[in-house]
């Protein structure tokens, strides 16, 4: 298969790469040195300079630095490092450098509006409370970068089809094609959100805002923003895991198959993030229901298929009982653990996410902490922990230079697992005894928090231990970067299927299945908003209390 | 080529799961009521203070005896507070935000909705057990988020029987 076993290790595209993933470790040390303090803050425990404000500023911060921009900057770098990898081109580099000066430029704008105080909104912006301008135009810059790279990956396909026109692209671009159009689909509602509604408005050109309307194009975009983060870990998963195991990917077609389902189904589902909100109907709101329990599908098809790849691995050393292949695993290689460790992860958040999604339980949980403890198991490990397992298995063959301190970056997932372990299973349990999400204090007004107090504390022990892990990773990445012994870079090696798919079939018409994504996204959000607004509504001034 | 035996099995297996939880969803929302408040009536929030229902909300009887309360969420509480309730008896809740959007949730039930300025939440919640229970907001709405919090006592009165 073409540019299987390239190497790029060197080259302008790698620092292209290497520079997004230098950006994405950035963000994510100082969101997890704010997320500790939080833990801290939640259970009470006194510590210098612990005040409201600075806790619901590093909440806005923690939130806006790990959910977009570590997220965002980690996909685009890897987005390039494989389809430079596989299709041995990036068509655009100007496109691409530009596309990351604007997106860094909004995120420095946007930051600094966060931790001078003035935009206290947390990530999910919700109006009418105001954030400065430039939070919302920085935000959007963010966008527009990463649209630039999709454009990137795009036409580098288009120039690599025009040379293989009847070769089906390489699986792991194929995965990230389909995380760049859900990207497209699911930042249409936010940009809407963005120009039409918040930006306007916090210049002051318009007085009032809908907040209903803006919850829902917000919402348009928040949850297939969770399989931004998820596709590119599917995408390591099934082409680089069995590789790094010695095993194959158990089945091409499927993994296609998931990717395409992900396009058509991962945006219109946002209404069950709002099930408690007025104005939408209980019917919009069942038809969301459909389509959220849909996309547990391909999560399922997942599970399988790379669990069987990496059985495939163990039996082709010689495993013969029902688990023993599971010993044979390169525990010892902190990517291949690190991604193992989020896979289980996933298999806890996946559940999370059935309950969360059924009527009776959403209103059990909505908003409380259970809802904190449900994202740090999916984003916060299925998706974060992967791409730190991939920063060390990207690191060498980017930069030429030997992973440093390998006793840490072996620590650091288990860490970060136990560490996650502790946290999030305890604010489950205090979400469902009550415990609101986003308080500086368990103890509410004062009185409240018998219920849960003691789980706020487990909660803070968890935390510590993840900023634990969160030391080691950035010391790893520090100690590779600056003093890593320089190596000749190894080649991007991936899976190879054990049927390969040769001929280009349904799941790889992408253009067609953008189409219907399209379609499915109009269907489930045109009425609805059309309805909203065409209904004679009240809008809201600003407030700013922060 | 062709799909694996196992593969096959398992994804009919997860097919049907998906089927089963929505029937069991589709079935408790039509026979007992089990779905989100989707309530549709807007509010004008710059005028709040002078409406008739929200601008002094305080509990109603119907006169067919339903007990109403509508409730309004403001920067930092909830009104009217403290709340005094029958058990056993089904409260319908009205509320709405005077500024930014908060959350109402009886803490320890699932009595939980969004507050948000110029619309109306409604849901209708009986409680089953007599006690005092906190009403905390679980939307972020500024600095003292976090004490928003308003009471609702549950009495043993006979409200069962209206
Ligand atoms: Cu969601
Ligand atoms: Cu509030």
């Amino acid at each position: 298969m073409s540019g299987t076993g390239a190497v790029i290790g060197g080259t302008p595209q790698a620092r292209l790469a290497a520079t997004h993933i230098a950006v994405a470790v950035t963000a994510f040390a100082v969101a997890a040195c704010m997320g500790v303090l939080q833990g801290l803050s939640i259970a009470d425990f006194e510590f210098p300079m612990r005040s409201e404000q600075l806790y619901y500023i590093s909440v806005t911060a923690h939130g806006v630095l790990m959910a977009l921009v570590f997220t965002t900057f980690f996909i685009m770098g890897l987005g390039y490092a494989l389809t430079q990898a596989q299709l041995g081109r990036l068509v655009g580099l100007k496109t691409a450098w530009l596309g990351f000066w604007v997106a860094l430029g909004g995120t420095v704008t946007a930051a600094y509006t966060i931790l001078t105080g003035q935009s206290t909104v947390l990530y999910t912006f919700y109006p009418p409370m105001q954030a400065h301008p430039a939070f919302y135009i920085g935000a959007t810059l963010l966008v527009v970068g990463s649209w630039l790279w999709g454009g990137v990956v795009i036409a580098s396909y288009r120039s690599w089809k025009k040379d293989y026109p009847d070769t089906p692209v390489p699986m792991a671009t194929h995965g990230i094609l389909a995380t760049i159009i859900v990207w497209y689909l699911a930042t249409a509602g936010v940009a809407m959100e963005m120009l039409l509604q918040l930006i306007p408005w916090s210049l002051g050109w318009v007085e009032t805002i809908d907040p209903i309307i803006a919850r829902t194009l917000f919402w348009w975009f928040g949850h297939p923003l969770v399989y931004f983060w998820l596709m590119p870990a599917y995408v390591l998963w099934y082409t680089v895991m069995p590789r790094i195991a010695g095993g194959r990917l158990f089945s091409d077609k499927l993994a296609r198959m998931v990717f395409i389902l992900f396009v058509i189904l991962s945006t219109p589902v946002g209404f069950h993030h709002q099930f408690t909100d007025p104005g939408i109907s209980a019917g919009w709101k069942f038809a969301h229901t459909i389509t959220t329990f849909a996309i547990l599908f391909p999560s399922f098809v997942t599970a399988f298929t790379v669990i069987a790849s990496l059985e495939v691995a163990g039996r082709l050393k010689g495993a013969k009982g029902l688990f023993d292949w599971i010993g044979t695993l390169p525990w010892k290689d902190p990517f291949f653990l690190a991604m193992a460790l989020a896979m289980l992860s996933f298999a806890f958040g996946g559940f999370g996410g059935a309950i969360n999604a059924a009527y009776g339980m959403n209103s059990m949980v909505h908003n409380t902490a259970w809802i904190m403890g449900h994202f740090h198991v999916t984003l916060g490990t299925t998706s974060a922990l992967t791409f730190m397992g991939a920063t060390y298995w990207l690191m060498p063959r980017l930069l030429g230079r030997q992973l440093a301190l390998p006793g840490l970056a072996r620590l650091q997932p288990w860490l970060w697992f136990i560490g996650m372990g502790i946290f999030s299973t305890s604010f489950h349990i205090a979400g469902l005894r009550g415990l609101p999400r986003r308080v500086y204090s368990a103890s509410l007004a004062g009185e409240q928090g018998g219920a849960w107090a003691d789980l706020a504390q487990a909660g803070a022990i968890g935390g510590i231990v993840l900023f634990l892990s969160a030391l080691c990773f950035v010391a790893v990445v520090l100690g590779t970067w600056l003093g890593g012994k320089r190596i000749e870079a190894p080649a991007f090696e991936f899976a190879v299927p054990l049927e390969p798919v040769t001929e280009k079939g349904l799941w790889d018409r992408l253009g067609f299945w953008t189409i219907v994504g399209i379609v499915l996204v109009i269907l489930a959000y045109a009425y609805p908003l059309i309805t909203l607004w065409m209904t004679p509504r009240f809008g809201s001034p600003p407030f700013q209390p922060f | 080529m062709s799909v694996d035996k196992y593969e096959r099995i398992w994804m009919f297996g997860a097919g049907g799961l998906i089927v089963v939880f929505l029937v069991i969803i589709s079935i408790t929302a039509a026979t007992q009521a089990v779905r989100p408040p989707s309530h549709i009536e807007v509010v004008n929030p710059a005028t709040i203070a002078e409406h008739p229902e929200f601008g002094d909300p305080q509990l109603r009887v119907e006169a067919d005896g339903r007990i109403v309360i509508p409730v309004l969420a403001q920067m930092f509480g909830f009104f009217p507070d403290p709340l005094e309730v029958p058990v056993n008896t089904p409260i319908t809740f009205r509320i709405t935000s005077a500024d930014v959007v908060h959350g109402f949730q009886v803490v320890g039930t699932n009595a939980n909705a969004m507050a948000v300025p110029g619309y109306v939440s409604q849901f209708t919640y009986t409680f089953k057990k007599a006690g005092t229970y906190d009403i905390a907001c679980n939307e972020y709405c500024g600095l003292m988020h976090h004490a928003m919090v308003g009471k609702i006592t549950v009495t043993e009165a006979p409200g069962g029987q209206r």
